[in-house]
């Protein structure tokens, strides 16, 4: 692939700021992936973010546009399903893991594990009254909004 | 195109120096394919993990990403890293003789 003179991506530092698994996902995505090309990765959970790295809420995460996905798959045998937002969540974890993606759990394990920096935002930690207890055993620390910028330097930085 | 040349023996690679080959790969040219990675001694660690990358790419057509790497080999993501620090799967493909795996996860 032509890169022309172009310096190399060698860091990333992403933030996750949503809880749907349509949101969550890229994010996990490209974090795992700038560890797999041997770059270094820092992901940032913030907001609703935050359920994702939440103990007691990061495997009840859902798909939120029911509507979009419905639109890109067979309509389901018999009545609509009374839980839609469930349905389509059950249907496209199974996709994810016909497509070794791993659950929301496993995938931060791997994230750490290839050397990645998981952090939750200090703020939103004490917003949901939130200690390090009640977060995944994956994130190094409850941080500011500073140190997220001193924990990114040299990063491109990347919202979601 | 590039080659490399390894024991008076000139070996085509693409151009991320990945064999074009597998036919032309030994242990010697792991090895050699390993010190540029910077590996210096590869270990039965290293060969297991090799042993499944050609494994799965004599099936499949493909190297394994990360993932079906750890399930295929039963080497934790942790100790692949370890073995083949910054980007297990694309390493261990490079040493394999393997072209790089194109698998997202």
């Amino acid at each position: 692939m032509e890169n022309n003179n172009y310096e190399p991506v060698k860091k990333v530092s992403i933030i996750i700021s949503k809880n749907s698994l349509e949101n969550v996902y890229p994010g996990l995505i490209m974090a795992n992936g700038a560890l797999m090309e041997g770059m270094d990765a820092v992901l940032f959970f913030t907001f609703f973010g935050t359920d994702v790295v939440t103990k007691n809420r990061m495997d009840k995460l859902q798909i939120k546009d029911v509507n979009n996905f419905m639109s890109h798959m067979p309509a389901p045998n018999g009545p609509m399903p009374e839980n839609l937002t469930q349905f389509v969540t059950d249907q496209i974890m199974a996709q994810f893991d016909s497509m070794d993606i791993p659950p929301v759990g496993e995938f931060l394990e791997m994230i750490h594990d290839g050397g990645g920096q998981i952090f939750a935002c200090k703020a939103m930690a004490d917003m949901f009254h939130l200690t390090k207890d009640d977060l995944c055993d994956e994130v190094d620390d409850i941080i500011s909004v500073g140190k997220m910028y001193e924990v990114s330097a040299g990063a491109q930085i990347i919202y979601t | 195109m590039a080659t490399l040349e390894i024991n008076g023996k000139t070996i085509p690679v693409d151009e991320d120096g990945y064999l074009e080959n597998l036919e032309d790969w030994d242990k010697e040219v792991a090895a050699f394919l390993a010190k540029q990675e910077g590996i210096d001694t590869l270990t039965d660690g290293h060969w297991a993990v090799i042993e499944v990358m050609q494994k799965t790419f004599k099936e499949t057509g493909t190297g394994p990403s990360l993932r079906k790497l750890s399930k295929a080999s039963g080497v934790p993501t942790k100790e692949l890293y370890q073995l083949f620090p910054k980007g297990p799967a694309k390493k261990a493909a490079k040493v394999a003789g393997i072209p790089k795996p194109t698998g997202c996860v």
